[in-house]
Formats: C-alpha cells, structure tokens, sequence
C-alpha cells in the first residue's frame, strides 16, 4: 500500500469561522498533525468543498481524509469517500455549541479545537484503510429450522426474495401446531369470527417452490461455519446424513405447550374434562362444527369456563413467570366454537387482565356480542366431577365464588424450544463435539452447541430494539421460539428474520460486517507471537466470533464478528486490532492532546463515549446549546466493551485530570448495541481503583457511566460534575 | 313477592343478564362492558354508590339479581353523564342505570324510602297532572317529604333563593293555588296511558 498522506480540511461554515482561528487550526494540522495537504474551506459539505477533497485524492495522493467540521453523526454520506481513511475532528458540535462564546474563553475554546485537530491527524496516522474480510463465504442459501408456521413463512418470504431455501421439519409433516388448530384467530376485517387457518395453503406453496428444499423427519446434528459459509449435517430419523452448505441460518423451532399436568389443583389429570387449549382444539376438530362433546363420557358440552392465564404470569416454582401473549384471545376464538353452534351454551371466560394484542380488541367485542361472559376472577381450584365446580376469587365483587360447567379449558402458555442452555450445561471440549439430541443447532462453536438465552429460555438478543439478532451472527430466531406469540406476529416474525438472513448473506458475500455495524469493511486480526493464550478474547467476544484452533490460539471467525472491539478491550497484551480502529489509533489521540502544565489551571477530562448512545446524547445537547466544561476531549469508542485498560492508565499517566467512561445501559434490561460490551466494561473498570491507588491517585478521577440517548442534560451534567472534582480535589500531579 | 317479580323470577329463572337485556331500557349493552372501572372512576358520585356502575354490570353477569334490584345504587345517578362520555365501550351507562331503577321500581322491588325515586314519582305525578311542571307545589312537595317540620326548616333555608327567584319572574307565587295545566292536559294524560300500554304490551308486564 503507498505511503500515507494526510489531507485535512478544516470547515469555517456553521458559525465555525467566526468563533475560531482556523488558520491557526490549518497551521497545527500541519506542523503538528503532519498532514500534507491542508485546505480550509467556507463550506466544507457543499459541492464544492467535496469536490475540492475528491481532486485531492484523485489528484494529490491524499489516502488519509481528516475532516475538521461537524460531528461524525452529521454529513457522514456527503463525507464518505472510497478507499480512504476517514477521521472527523469534531468542532461544530463538540467545540464551538457546546461553549460560551465570550471573549474571556476565547483561549480556552480556540485549545479545545486545536486538541480535537491534533487528535484527527493522529488518529488518521495510526489508521489503515479498512480492505474487507478476504476469507468471505459466498453462499446465500438459507437453512430453515422448523415446518410450522414461522418457518414456513419464512421459507416462503426467502424464496420470493429469490433466495434457496432448505426447510428442515423434525416431524413427518409441515404445519406445526398450527396444523393442529380447528381454526384460527382472524387476521382480517371485520376481526369477529374465527377463520380457516391456512396452513393447507402454506404447505401448498411451499411443496410447489423449486427453490425450497424440504427435509422430514430430519434434525440439524452440526452447524459450523459462519455467516455466508455455513454447513450443517442434516440427519433423518433412519440415520442418514447429508452435508449441506448455507449462507445462514433460521431457526423456527417453535414452542412446547406447557406441561398442565403440572397443574392438579385446577383439575389437570384429575378429571378428564379439564384440558388445555390444545386439548379443546382437537375436540372441536373432532366435532367439526357439529356440537362439541366433553372426553369423559361423550356428554354434548353446554357450560364450560376458560380459566386464563393458567400457570402462567405466576411467580410459583416451575410454573411460568411470563405472559403468552396468544392465550387470552385463543379463549376467545374457543368460546366462539361454542358459541357459533348453539347461542345458549355458557361460556365463561375467566381472566384477571384480558390481553388482546394486535387487534384483538375487535374480536373480543365480537364475542361479547355473541353472548361469552367475561368474569374478572382467578381461579383457585377446580374439583372434579360429572359436573365441574371451578372456585374462584371475584376480583370485581371481591367474593370467592364457584361456577360450574361440563367442560374447562387451562389457557397454559408456550415454553421456547431454545435447545440446551450453554450456561448450565458444559460445553464439549475443542474438537470433540458430539451431537445433542436435545440441542436444535448442534452447533461447534466454542460458546456452545446453542443460541444463547435472553430471558426465560428464549432465544434472542433484545426484544424491542434488536429483535431476531441472536448473538450468533448469521442465525436468527423467528416465532415463539424467540419470544411468546400468536400466529400474526410469528408471520411477521418470520418475514423479519428472512430480512435479516438475506441481509447476513449480502453482506458477508461482500466481506463486510451484518449488524449492527452494516456495511463496516474493517475486522478484528492478532499477533500470533504476542499471544499468551489466555483466552479472554474467546470469553468475553459477546457475540461467540472465536473459537480456538488446535494450537489452542484464538481463531477468529470474521464474519461471525460485529466488530464491536470488546476482544480488543480484554486482551491483557494488546495483540488485537482492526485496521481502523486500534489501541494505538485511540491511544495515539490520548497521547495527541496538548497537556498544559500543573500550575496552569487548566485541567484535561478525557471522555471515552460509546458511539452508540452516549455520543449521540452529547451531539444533541450541543445542537440544544447545553454547554459543557472546554476542558473535555471527547473520544467516540465503539462500544464500551472495546475499551481497554490501558487508555486509562496512560491518559493518568500524561496528566489528565479525570477520565469518564460513558456506554449504554448494562445488567437485565441492557441497551447495550452489543450486549455485553457495557457490561463487561464495567466490570473491567471495576478493578480501576489499584491502578489508581499505585498511581497515588484520588479515586474520584475515574468515573464509568451508563448513559442512555436521551440524557441529553445528564450526559453534560456528568462531565461538569468531573470538572467541579476537580476543582476540589486539585489537578492531577503527574503532568510533565 | 309482588306479582310481576314472580313472574320474571320463573321466565328468567338463573338468567338475569338475559332479563336485563330483554327488560331493562339498553339492557343490551351490559354485556359489552369490559370492567375497565372508567365509570366509576368517573362517576362524581361514585364513593358514595355501595355498587358502582361497573360493579352492577358485574352482579348482573354474575346473576346477582336481588342485590341488584333491590339496591340503592343506580338511584344515585344524577344524569351527568361523565361515565357515558368516558366509557371506551360506549356504553349508555346513565341510561342503562335509570332503566335498572325503572325496572326494579316497575317490579315492585325498589327500595321504598329512597330519596330519588320519591322525587321522581312527585316528579312524574307533578309533571302527567298538568302536562307541565309545577314547580312550586314540586318543591313544597320536596321539602315536606320528610315531614312538617323538616319541611319547614328545609323552606326556610331555601328562602333567599326562593326570594330571588320571586323577584326575577322564576317562580309563580300562585301556582301552589291555581291549576297551572298547559293546554289539552288531558289529552297528554290520555297518550302517556297508551303508551303505558304499548310498553307493557311490549315487555309482557301487562300479565
Ligand atoms: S469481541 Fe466483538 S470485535 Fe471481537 S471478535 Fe467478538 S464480535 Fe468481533
Ligand atoms: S485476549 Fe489476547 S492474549 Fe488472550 S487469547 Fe486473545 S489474543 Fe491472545
Ligand atoms: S367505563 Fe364502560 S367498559 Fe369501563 S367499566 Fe364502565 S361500563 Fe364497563
Ligand atoms: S351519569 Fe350517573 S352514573 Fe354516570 S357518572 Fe353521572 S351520576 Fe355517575
């Protein structure tokens, strides 16, 4: 690769002109930054500007682009050029808005900016241009894990994109539970009546698509590989196996009913007329529209309750602490088989909270028209019998009370078919991978043979902001496997994850990065020789992107990587880097700042803020004109996770008076873009305070935070509250 | 047990919801009530109802039928219609409540002291006599309802405002001694008995 060659640019729009000395700026990019070619420019995004930056490139062998302008969040497209390294120094939104334009702090102001110009060039130095994943897959063939309705949908949704399908059932026949349903809540206006479920078209389709491949009777019993070259071992029942090659993965394997035996004090295996939702669809199968007949001795049913939420949303051992999502309207739907064949039968519908997503509202009413009764109650106990007594609590009239009826429905809930749990069960050594029978993927990574957990034995990774994205790159849950649902919303599921499966393959046939870096080129290497083999990489890597080879050396699988950096922030000797972003391309800007001496009372706070959400935050507060100490040097990291230990000690080391850290929220409820990355970075910083301690400095110096986008007035307020620190506790002795 | 209430008692037998939707005025719409409590959230009477409005929807469901009729509840219903604009299921709450009370009174089963349904047979009776209100002998009626010397004290109460409503031309100082009948008194008598008639026809109260 040719030398490199530093272009800066320094903007004077924006009212950056007037506030600052940018000729002053020009002259620092190049004495200090060792930029060769420097411009300043009235409006640096206009189209002249640009094409000043592009004849530069084309014309003067200027590889390396330091844009002294707006933040990196603004303009990003109009300064994106091909095959340069790209480095933005922040005066806009990081000097000029976020400082008070008096006089007096001209000095100050006019630092702040040089330091961010200073840091541009040096970052740029450090930085190469980013090439792409060279050992990229190519297949765009997607494997799809599981023939009910989720998977089927998104075998068909792949297919119409123009992708081949493998479709993988472990059963003899398409459908699911779905197949299994007299009919199906409805999907369409006017919401009021149960309809046909549809599953006899979706099987159609799909038997009639060339490009889906179907397998029955069938299970994965290995997955290896990564996103755009995957290959899973696919085996029958009668033991054969053939190897196929895919692009990526969706698993669609769908739920388990819960188990109602587990529930004898509502009935379940005491009498024969106590069934579960599932239970009642086979009876009304059975009837087939005639009228419906209770199991113990045939008696046409004329009274039954629907007891909601059974074993569900309970805070009781082994039963199920969440909401299914589904069941109260299913009840609803079932009431309807009754009273569609006879108006007089009573149906009774008992719930403590009648949810009805989607809209569901409507259909509810309907059966309110049709005459079921709604009782706000909870059951307690129902005693068998040829009439059934159920007891319950009243919790309009706050009474205990019995109602009677032939036959009752348990509304249980769906527990995820996620396979093993790779943090409870131990995982194979390197190498020695057997099959699982319990596992769906049986996959060979280090991490484990299945999707990690989020929450309650579900698969995925965030349900509202990232859903389907399951920490393994390349695979994506669909259905109630990835969270409780309904039919509706696992076809929406299935669509989704088909996206996001097309969207893995393209971007690894290109050698880039899925999400939620898409389109990223650059990716995580090692040093071999300076490798201790500690594996912290493989361990804490959020995402399961490393396995180790049979050396036992970290072996990273870059397609399976989100390029978030957290491997770069654990590793003890530093050996991992990406080509634009690095230990040194950070600490090179930690190191470029101008460091006033002791007695100068001006003290340095060096910021480390995640680009995901704390920078964002401080972006807005500047276009709000929420202003914060010029002290500040603000270096935008990846994710909080990709933060190594080593910046802080030697922004302590060169003088810096206070260092916070600032990455999403952590723990349960994280927000965190790569799951773990914030989490992980707190636990590092956690162990600060020694390297503090032997520094002989004031613990208060360094301070981590979670900060969410919107603390737009917090996430400033946290910094003036390190400058006033400070301010008490004196500055940092150990300038020079 | 009066007459009528049997005979409901044995059609309806368990069945009081159907009762309701067959007999009481938009009894219909009971049924459609989602126990959401925005009525008697709403309601400026509500903490003093023993049974508020989504509670009575709920005993109705529940075949509560004695407490329900026999209840003071929908008395208090002052017409404001807060719940009705409220309701997310549009339900004709008030309208539903003076049905329950019509119906109840209509059984022979209302409580009856209650104050409310007093004042509204005065009302009635005041209003059918003369085909217009006589508010006057309404109010004498009113004050004395509870006997002669709380009548007394109530009217000497009630004097400013009675004073001043002299004074602007509100009230006719002889109305308590003249007829005050609109035209064809009569006549309306005569069209509120047949559709007394209609009605009872209609809801098989005639038995
Ligand atoms: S930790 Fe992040 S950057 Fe490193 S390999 Fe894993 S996903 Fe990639
Ligand atoms: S963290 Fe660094 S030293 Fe440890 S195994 Fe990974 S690359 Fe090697
Ligand atoms: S506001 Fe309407 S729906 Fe809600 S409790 Fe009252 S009547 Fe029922
Ligand atoms: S109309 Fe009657 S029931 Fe409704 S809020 Fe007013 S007083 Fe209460």
């Amino acid at each position: 690769m040719a030398d490199t060659k530093i272009g800066a640019y320094i903007c004077k729009g924006c009212g950056i002109g007037e506030r600052l000395d940018t000729a002053q700026l020009a002259m620092i990019a190049q004495k200090e930054g060792k930029a060769q070619v420097v411009r300043e420019h009235e409006f640096l995004c206009n189209s002249q500007g640009v094409e000043m930056i592009k004849n530069d490139i084309a014309n003067e062998g200027v590889n390396h682009v330091v844009i002294a302008a707006c933040s990196r969040r603004s303009k990003a497209e109009t300064f994106n050029f091909d095959n340069v390294a790209i480095s933005r120094a922040n005066l806009r939104e990081g000097v000029i808005w976020i400082t008070p334009a008096d006089d007096d702090k001209k000095e100050i102001v006019q630092e702040m900016a040089a330091d961010y110009v200073r840091m541009g060039c040096a970052e740029s130095l450090k930085m190469q241009i980013p090439a792409g994943n060279p050992s990229h897959g190519n297949n765009k063939r997607i494997l799809v894990v599981g023939g009910g309705v989720s998977g089927m949908t998104a075998a068909i949704e792949a297919s119409k994109t123009g992708y081949d399908v493998l479709l993988v059932e472990k059963t003899g026949s398409l459908g699911g539970w779905a197949a299994k349903l007299h009919k199906r809540v409805p999907n369409t206006e006017p919401y009021a009546n149960p309809m046909d479920t549809g599953v006899a078209d979706l099987i159609k389709k799909i038997e009639s698509d060339k490009h889906i491949k179907v397998h029955l009777n069938s299970t994965i019993t290995k997955t290896s590989g990564a996103p755009g070259q995957f290959s899973a071992d696919i085996s029958t029942e009668s033991g054969g196996t053939a190897t196929e090659n895919i692009g990526a993965i969706i698993m669609a394997s769908g739920f388990t009913p819960y188990d109602m035996n587990k529930l004898p004090h509502l009935g379940a295996g005491k009498s024969k007329d106590v069934v579960d939702q599932l239970g009642l669809e086979a009876l009304a199968k059975a009837a087939n529209g005639g009228p419906i007949k209770r199991p113990s001795d045939g008696k046409i049913v004329s009274s039954v309750v629907f007891v909601q939420c059974a074993g569900q949303r309970s805070d009781k051992e082994g039963e199920l602490p969440y909401c299914s999502g589904h069941c109260c309207n299913t009840s609803i739907k079932q009431a309807m088989y009754f009273k569609d064949q006879n108006k007089d039968i009573d149906t009774v519908v008992m719930y403590t909270d009648l949810r009805t997503p989607g809209n569901g509202e409507d259909f509810y009413r309907s059966a309110q028209k049709k005459g079921v009764i709604f009782t706000k109650g909870v059951a307690s106990e129902v005693v068998p019998g040829s009439e059934l007594q159920v007891k319950f609590q009243d919790k309009i009239l706050n009474e205990d009370a019995i109602a009677k009826a032939d036959l009752v429905v348990l509304a249980t809930g769906q527990v995820a078919n996620s396979g093993v749990d790779i943090e409870q069960v131990p995982q194979d050594e390197p190498g020695k991978w057997a099959a699982n029978k319990q596992s769906v993927l049986n996959m060979v990574y280090r991490q484990g043979k299945d999707l990690p957990l989020l929450k309650h034995g579900f698969n995925d990774s965030h349900f509202i902001c990232f859903p389907y994205e399951t920490r393994r790159t390349g695979i994506y849950t669909a259905g109630p496997v990835r969270r409780p649902m309904d039919m509706v919303q696992a076809i929406e599921d299935a669509t989704g994850a088909a996206l996001k499966a097309i969207q893995a393959v393209e971007n690894a046939s290109l050698g880039r990065a899925a999400h939620p870096r898409s389109g990223d080129l650059s990716f995580p290497t090692f040093r071999r020789e300076g490798c201790t083999q500690c594996k912290r990489c493989t361990v804490e890597c959020p995402f399961g992107a490393i396995d180790e080879d049979e050396q036992r050396y970290p072996q990273f699988n870059e397609s399976r990587c989100r390029r978030c950096g957290t491997c770069m922030g654990a590793c003890p000797v530093r050996v991992i880097s990406f080509e634009n972003y690095s230990v040194d391309t950070v600490g090179s800007q930690i190191k470029g700042v101008d460091m006033p001496d002791q007695f100068s009372e001006k003290p340095r706070i060096l910021v480390l803020a995640c680009e995901n959400d704390a920078y964002p935050a401080l972006d807005m507060a500047a276009m709000n004109h929420i202003q914060y100490s010029a002290f500040t040097r603000v270096i935008p990291v990846r994710c909080l996770g990709s933060i190594n230990t080593i910046w802080v000690t030697d922004a302590l080391n060169s003088g810096y008076d206070g260092v916070i850290l600032m990455g999403c929220q952590k723990g349960e409820n994280y927000q965190c873009h790569f799951v773990k990355g914030s989490e992980i970075a707190h636990t590092r910083m956690s162990k600060i305070d020694d390297t503090l301690k032997q520094l002989s400095l004031e613990v208060e110096r360094v301070k981590t935070y979670e900060v969410a986008i919107t603390d737009i007035q917090r996430a400033p307020a946290l910094i003036n509250e390190m400058a006033e620190t400070i301010q008490k506790i004196g500055m940092s002795p150990l300038k020079f | 047990m009066t007459d009528l209430n049997k005979v409901m008692v044995e059609k309806y037998r368990n069945d009081f919801l159907k009762e309701v939707e067959a007999n009481v005025e938009e009894g219909n719409w009971v049924k459609m009530c989602m126990q959401c409590g925005v009525c008697s959230g709403s309601c400026p009477l509500g903490p003093h109802w023993e049974h508020p409005p989504q509670e009575i929807f709920m005993m109705i469901r529940a075949g509560k039928r004695d407490e329900v009729l026999r209840s003071e509840s929908m008395w208090m219903c002052t017409s404001c219609y807060n719940c009705i604009v409220r309701c997310p299921r549009e339900l004709p709450i008030t309208h539903i409540m003076h049905g329950l009370a019509n119906y109840a009174h209509r059984l022979g089963i209302a409580p009856k002291l209650n104050p409310t349904r007093r004042f509204a047979k005065m009302f009635w009776n005041n209003i059918t006599a003369g085909g217009r209100v006589n508010e006057l002998k309404l109010s004498v009626g009113l004050y004395f309802m509870d006997g002669f010397a709380s009548g007394i004290k109530k009217g000497l109460e009630m004097l400013p405002v009675g004073l001043g409503m002299l004074k602007t031309g509100r009230l006719n100082p002889f109305g308590l001694f003249s007829g005050g009948h609109c035209k064809g008194a009569g006549d309306i008598r005569k069209m509120i008995k047949k559709a007394k008639e209609i009605e009872d026809k209609r809801k098989g109260f005639a038995a």
